[in-house]
This record gives C-alpha cells, structure tokens and sequence, in this order.
C-alpha cells in the first residue's frame, strides 16, 4: 500500500513539473491537458476513457486517417499512426477499446507541428482503435479495427 | 543513459523526426513465474523541443508498446538544429537527448 502511495506521489510530482515545463510556452487552452490525465488513464473501458477525454459526444469524422495493420500478428506490437486534415489540431489520442486500460496515449500537437502521430501500441485483443482529435474546440473520433492473432495462427 | 535514440530529416520545409526509447513498459498486470505482480513501470510523459520551442507533449499510458517508437512531422527545420526528446516515468525516473 505505501509503495504504492508513494509511485503516485512521484508521478504527481513529475506532471506538475512537466505542467510547468508545457504551461511556458504554450497558450492557454492547451493547459487544460497540461496535467498528465489520470482519471482517463487509469480507467477501465471505453467510454470512462473517452469521457475523460472530453470525448464522450464526439463528432465521427472521415478526414482523420489511422493507419493500422487490419491483421495483427502481435498485440503487442501494433504500429499506428494517425493523421487528419483538420484545421487548428490540438491534440490526438489513441484509444484501443478492448484493452485493461484503453487510453494508450495523448499528444499535445502545437501550432506549427502536424497533425501526424505514429507510434506502437499494445492490444489485448481484436478490438477497434478509436483516434480522438481535438481541433478548435470540437471534439471529432474515427476507429479501424485491428485482428489481434497472438499465437500467429490466424484465428 | 542512452536510452533515446533520434533521427530528424527536413525536407521540403518539414521536418520528421523518429524516435526510439529504450524502456520496459511494464503495465502491472503481468504477473512474474512466482505469481506475484510485476509493478508497473511506464513512461507517462515524452517532450519534444526544437531549438527550445516545444513541437510535441505527449502522454502515455501503459498501453505503449515495449521500447516505444514514436514520430512526428513539424514545420520548418534545418539541418544543424537542435532537438530534445525528454521522457519521465511513473518512477520519477527520467532522460533526455539531443
């Protein structure tokens, strides 16, 4: 119990000081997600996540593209990358519905940086990933379902 | 610790960059031979600055996959410019490279 106490302290120690490093530079709406967001990590399915987002009505979206493997052969290892044509991009993040914890990631993309992640994550099983981008205040969602086959079977 | 490793490209006025973190990701959940939990141990937070002006924040949860791999395209660039890549852990553990 205690060890586990004092991670979180830590961890609330090194957000704040990145809030601080973020807060420096950047305007003021972005300070919103400033602080690493606990409540939507830490949370257990799909749309506590998305809510903690701020994602809980957001608008589906055709001009955000997430590029995925449709088959998986290791969930552990699932590159994505997301990329959207929307104007005044603030911040994208990658939600893969079936995992222990669905929230893989949020980038804070400033003015002047595109609106292009790629990355790799873990899924725990055939699910859909959900990109969430926040531009100019909306709020807009696109998902592609990704086949986990771990084992390598094809099943 | 170099746990960073980075590689940009500017190109037509855009610069991507890659990069790859050495680190274990662990989520928590698994469980070691003796049954007993392994504590998680993730990077929750990376930042990119280019010649001190941060171009990306990102914050991850343990859904990152093992040694995570993460680019990123920003305007402008030139060969010869700074980058900064810093991640911090939910351990307090933290690096950063250039």
């Amino acid at each position: 119990m205690t060890t586990k106490r004092r991670t979180l302290l830590k961890g609330a120690l090194a957000s704040s000081a990145a809030a601080v490093a973020a807060g420096a530079g950047i305007l003021t709406p972005r300070a919103l997600f400033a602080a690493w967001p606990q409540a939507a990590f830490e949370a257990r399915n799909v749309d506590d996540a998305l809510n903690g987002l701020g994602g809980a009505n957001a608008t589906p979206s055709d001009e955000i593209n997430i590029k995925a493997p449709d088959i998986a052969e290791n969930g552990a290892v699932v590159p994505v990358t997301v990329s959207t044509t929307l104007a005044n991009v603030e911040s994208i993040s990658i939600v893969a519905s079936k995992n222990n914890q669905p929230l893989t990631s949020t980038y804070m993309l400033p003015a002047g940086t595109q609106a292009f992640v790629s990355t790799r994550i873990k899924m725990a099983s055939t699910s859909d990933v959900i990109a969430l981008v926040t531009a100019g205040g909306n709020v807009y969602s696109a998902s592609k379902e990704v086949k986990v086959t771990i084992g390598g079977c094809g099943g | 610790m170099a746990s960073i490793k980075i590689r940009a490209r500017s190109k037509g006025g855009e610069t991507t960059v890659k990069t790859l973190i050495s680190h274990p990701m662990e989520t928590g959940l698994r469980k070691d031979n003796a049954g007993k939990a392994i504590p998680a141990h993730f990077i929750s937070e990376v930042t990119a600055e280019h010649n001190g002006k941060p171009v990306m924040t990102a914050h991850w949860g343990t859904g990152i996959s093992k040694n995570p791999y993460l680019s990123f395209v920003f305007d402008g660039g030139n060969s010869g410019d700074t980058i900064k890549i810093s991640w911090t852990d939910n351990t307090g553990a933290s690096d950063s490279a250039e």
